[in-house]
């Protein structure tokens, strides 16, 4: 499987995700320019973590507009996986890839640590790998993580079953303490419409490799290496 | 030499002026006669800023050069922008340690952010890529509103800057102590990584090679800004804030970017950071480096200002700029590189074979010094060096003789209020606002006894750590700074490293005073010695001088950045307990040393006494014991023994990780012939607490390195929490109560401040 991932000046999470994809995964993997418009046969596009543009006007607002997100956008709407991460889940929402939009966490603070994430929806082209309810040990680091939406969208994610994570305590429960963030709901991520674009604050690419922590990102990738192969 | 006229509309140059800029009237006189004139205003500019104490170490100099600096692993030491070690395979790091003090005190966000992006240029423009952060802070009471506000902004600043270039921050130590009032200390370090064959220097070389300005454009910011930090700070100081810099972290990032691809493309010869004192520092010491001359016309300066003078120009701070040297011809290459990063590139100079200096303003020659003599002539001083006598007396105090408070009938009170007490108290607080995990290396994160990175496609890792204790090098400035050497390697030694070298950041009060010149010629000698001992040279550094406030000089703390190679992942080890069973072991002995500890000044509001001996020998046969004992794979833990005493390491162990929390049964009883607060909280050096499930083969090892090692309890499960048996009594405290203590602290004094609130309303947006 062929991994491409976005570099927008800014971007810094995009050397992770091709090492998760290159080195942990041994899958091919390629960057992909922002100024190009070439996704290079890719069948899954990252867009990465980082301050694409500096976080200029708003987190991804600028980025939405590089010249490779028209190819990006055609590529989710062909129904191909698009796991947009940190920065990159700020851009699809910037992109209308996903409804809704990421705000200052709500302490007001950036947070780095590894927080706790419940999967929800477990049958995904991103998460079947995972069973309903496993709890993922997860780092994030992120200044505007805070999900929000209106409240027919966030009624309709809901129901759909389009909410994939949420944060919650190691023990599965919910509350308000382990939602980090103050995300609507502690929602953590979100599928589009068709299932083929995922967008989360957490860092499954930084959450592959046993010596850096618990591997739980590993699913995730497995779960879009079987769906191909399926 | 040319004629050089003064520029119109530039003031005339007197003595007066001169002083003004910072020169002593011999400094002037030695000015006059280097160029059989008097200088121009733009030729004054430029001598103040490259002879200001923070750009020439004038003072610092001669002290310096006793320091050891070669070593086998040693690939580039002083002198260069950062000092480069090898690890082995061909694979260097290249590391360096500077403070931002002056501005970090005035308007502490962007001292503290535009700090980072200093000695993050610093280490790419070696050729190599930043790996990791690390910082060094030291404020003031946090009872204080101002020293709230001064962390709470060191702390955002530090986060928004390197969050955004996508370095991790993985390390730090935070200490808080009133000799730090108004004048706290914000110094960051930063680890960077290279092939052997990508090192690139920044020495001007080849004759008609272009002279390049690349990055962000120049302005008005920062201008004299190293001179703000070559003096003591004062009431006036808050007038000079707009001598600090204002940062840009995405732009530093494409900058990183883009000249990491330029160093790799072939087309430069060299590179430089214009840090501080701008385009005249970089360069005056790339010319001087390569004995060449340069000649650099200001007009060519891609300004974001109208009308800036060339002083203005030479003397801007503007951060994100580097200056590079290319090959001729190849100068539309460099520029399509860095416009591929949207940044811009233009010539504005070339070198020489005629030996000046020379500034022009298109053909307006506006300055011009003979041969490199601007760097080679700086004045350097030799202070005398007195002891001073409230040193003296505070040293040669009895702590023995400091009554205990009724409270501390209960030592189980003592050392929750030692947990409590903000330098000992987990810094999380802190540390959740850096991203440590990024580029995905850290292996152990901030919060342990040292940072663990591995490096990609070996088997190796590297350990990193800044440490010193002030207090220490106050009260016996020769002993404190062989303990600061000494503790960082300890450090890096319990994570299974190997110490290989070090960068030092000085940080000193007022040289000029007699005292606080001791305290610096001291605390080198100690470290030189200390340097010498563990076979860790020293790479680089900066010196902080002036670190002075209206209410008296600051501690001297001369700051260790330690780095040290761990051979192989297995033996990675941490600093908390993991097995139920495991036997602990202390290395090293309990001594009757209360003097300069933590207890005394936390407890009893004191800061007295000799601080703990410091033998170098027993310190490297305690670094030998434990990496042989690692690499024999009978090591579980091992945790440093420092700030608190054992009392507090021991507590560490249990719960400093939230996420496997133990407990411990402990007899000290062997020590019973010692007051038992020297046993718990005095910090008698060399001692590591080690937890093992084969402490028959560690305690072998430990005897054959002459190095004594102590069974002194079992780890148990986290319900039973720590009891520790000393004379008659035991001593029971809830691993949860330590806990409590330990992890509230912080958050508890900051969450409910209104300054740390005003912070959090300042948007990460930099410009």
């Amino acid at each position: 499987m062929k991994f491409g991932i976005v570099t927008f000046p800014g971007s810094n999470g995009d050397y992770d995700a091709y090492h998760a994809a290159a080195t942990a995964l041994g899958e091919e993997a390629v960057y992909l320019w922002h100024k190009d418009h070439d996704l290079q046969d890719c069948d899954v596009v990252v867009l990465p973590g980082g301050f694409s543009y500096g976080d200029y006007l708003r987190a991804g607002a600028i980025a939405r507009f590089s010249p490779i997100m028209n190819e990006v956008v055609a590529h989710a709407k062909r129904g191909a996986p698009v796991l947009a991460i940190c920065n990159g889940f700020q851009v699809a929402c910037e992109a209308g890839l996903l409804p809704g939009a990421l705000v200052r966490n709500i302490s007001r603070r950036f947070i780095s640590r590894v927080i706790t994430a419940r999967v929800e929806n477990a049958t995904s082209m991103f998460t079947h790998e995972y069973f309903s309810g496993q709890v993922l040990s997860l780092p994030v680091a992120h200044g505007d993580g805070r999900y929000v939406a209106d409240r027919e969208v966030v009624t309709r994610l809901e129901n759909e079953g389009r909410v994939a994570f949420r944060y919650c305590a190691p023990d599965g429960r919910l509350s308000d303490d382990d939602n980090i963030n103050g995300a609507v709901n502690a929602i953590a991520g979100i599928l589009n419409d068709d299932g083929n674009v995922l967008g989360m604050m957490p860092h499954p690419e930084r959450a592959v490799e046993p010596l850096l922590g618990a591997p739980d990102g590993l699913g995730l990738f497995h779960s879009l290496l079987a769906g191909v192969a399926a | 030499m040319s004629v050089v006229l003064p520029r119109p509309g530039d003031p005339a140059v007197t003595l007066q002026l001169a002083k003004e800029h910072g020169l002593t009237s011999d400094e002037f006189d030695r000015v006059c006669r280097m160029l059989g004139r008097t200088p121009t205003f733009t030729e004054l500019g430029i001598v103040s800023a490259l002879w200001n104490e923070h750009c020439s170490y004038k003072h610092s100099r001669n002290t310096l050069r006793t320091l050891p600096t070669e070593g086998a692993a040693v690939i580039q030491g002083p002198g260069e922008n950062a000092g480069v070690v090898s690890i082995g395979d061909g694979i260097a790091i290249a590391f360096k340690i500077e403070s931002h003090n002056h501005p970090s005190a005035i308007e502490p966000y962007q001292g503290a952010a535009t700090g980072v992006g200093g000695i993050l240029r610093d280490v790419f423009t070696m050729g190599a890529r930043p790996i990791a952060m690390l910082n060094s802070l030291r404020f003031g009471s946090l009872e204080s509103a101002r020293n709230r506000y001064l962390f709470a902004g060191v702390v955002k600043g530090i986060g928004d800057y390197g969050n955004c270039v996508g370095v991790p921050t993985v390390a730090g130590e935070i200490v808080f102590d009133a000799a730090y009032d108004g004048n706290p200390l914000v110094n960051a370090m930063c680890v960077g990584m290279l092939r052997e064959d990508e090192l690139i220097l920044a020495k001007a070389e080849g004759i008609g090679n272009p002279i390049l300005c690349v990055g962000a454009r120049t302005g008005r910011d920062g201008i004299h800004g190293a001179s703000f930090a070559s003096e003591d700070l004062s009431e006036a100081s808050e007038a000079k804030r707009p001598r600090v810099q204002v940062g840009d972290p995405f732009t530093e990032k494409l900058l990183l970017e883009a000249s990491l691809e330029l160093i790799r493309s072939g087309h430069i010869v060299a590179i430089q950071d214009m840090g501080a004192a701008g385009l005249t520092s970089s360069s005056a010491e790339m010319a001087a480096r390569g004995d060449v001359g340069v000649t650099i016309d200001t007009s060519l300066v891609p300004v974001r200002e109208t009308g800036m003078t060339p002083y203005e120009i030479l003397l801007s701070e503007s951060q994100e700029r580097m200056l590079v040297v290319a090959h001729q011809g190849h100068e539309q290459a460099v520029r399509e590189i860095l416009f591929k990063w949207d940044l811009t590139a233009e010539v504005i100079g070339k070198v020489i074979a005629e030996p000046v200096y020379r500034v022009t303003e298109g053909d307006r020659i506006v300055a011009e010094f003979p041969g490199s003599q601007l760097v080679t002539e700086c004045p350097r001083y030799d202070v005398p060096a007195r002891e001073g006598a409230e040193t003296v007396r505070l040293r040669g105090m009895n702590v023995d003789a400091i009554a205990e408070l009724p409270e501390e009938a209960d030592p189980a009170w003592t050392i929750l209020r030692l947990l409590a007490g903000p330098t000992i108290a987990s810094k999380q607080w802190a540390f959740q606002q850096y991203d440590s995990t990024v580029r995905t290396n850290t292996v152990v994160g901030p919060g342990g006894d040292a940072a663990v990175l591995r490096i990609r496609g070996t088997d190796r890792a590297i350990a990193v750590k800044t440490d010193c204790n002030g207090r220490y090098v106050a009260l016996d400035p020769r002993v404190g700074g062989r303990i600061a050497v000494a503790e960082a390697a300890r450090n890096v030694a319990c994570t299974g490293a190997r110490p290989l070298a070090i960068t030092n950041c000085l940080n000193f009060g007022n040289p000029t005073r007699p005292e606080v010149f001791f305290q610096f010629t001291e605390a080198v000698a100690g470290i030189g010695e200390a340097c010498r001992a563990l076979d860790t040279p020293v790479t680089g550094g900066n010196v902080s001088f002036y670190n002075e406030s209206p209410t008296g000089s600051v501690h001297p703390t001369p700051v260790i950045g330690m780095v040290g190679v761990i051979d192989s992942l297995e033996y990675i080890t941490p600093s908390t307990f993991r097995n139920a069973g495991d036997a602990i072991v202390l290395l090293g002995d309990c001594t009757n040393e209360l003097g300069a500890s933590e207890y005394l000044a936390s407890v009893h509001g004191v800061t007295a006494g000799s601080p703990p001996q410091c033998d170098l020998d027993r310190e490297r046969s305690v670094i030998n014991t434990l990496l042989q004992a690692i690499q024999s794979g009978v090591v579980a833990s091992a945790h440093d023994c420092s700030d608190g005493g054992l009392a507090i390491a021991l507590a560490e162990c249990l719960m400093s990780n939230p996420a496997r929390m133990t407990g411990a049964e402990i007899d000290l009883t062997a020590w019973d012939s010692l007051p038992l607060r020297a046993v718990l909280f005095g910090e008698a050096q060399g001692r590591v607490v080690v937890s093992s499930g084969e402490c028959d083969r560690l305690l072998d090892i430990a005897a054959k390195h002459s190095v004594p090692a102590r069974i002194i309890g079992t780890v148990t499960s986290q319900s039973d929490g720590l009891a520790i048996r000393v004379g008659q009594r035991v001593i029971n405290i809830g691993t949860d109560q330590l806990a409590e203590a330990y992890h509230t602290a912080i958050p508890r004094i900051m969450d409910a401040s209104p300054q740390s609130a005003a912070i959090d309303e300042t948007e990460g947006v930099m410009v």
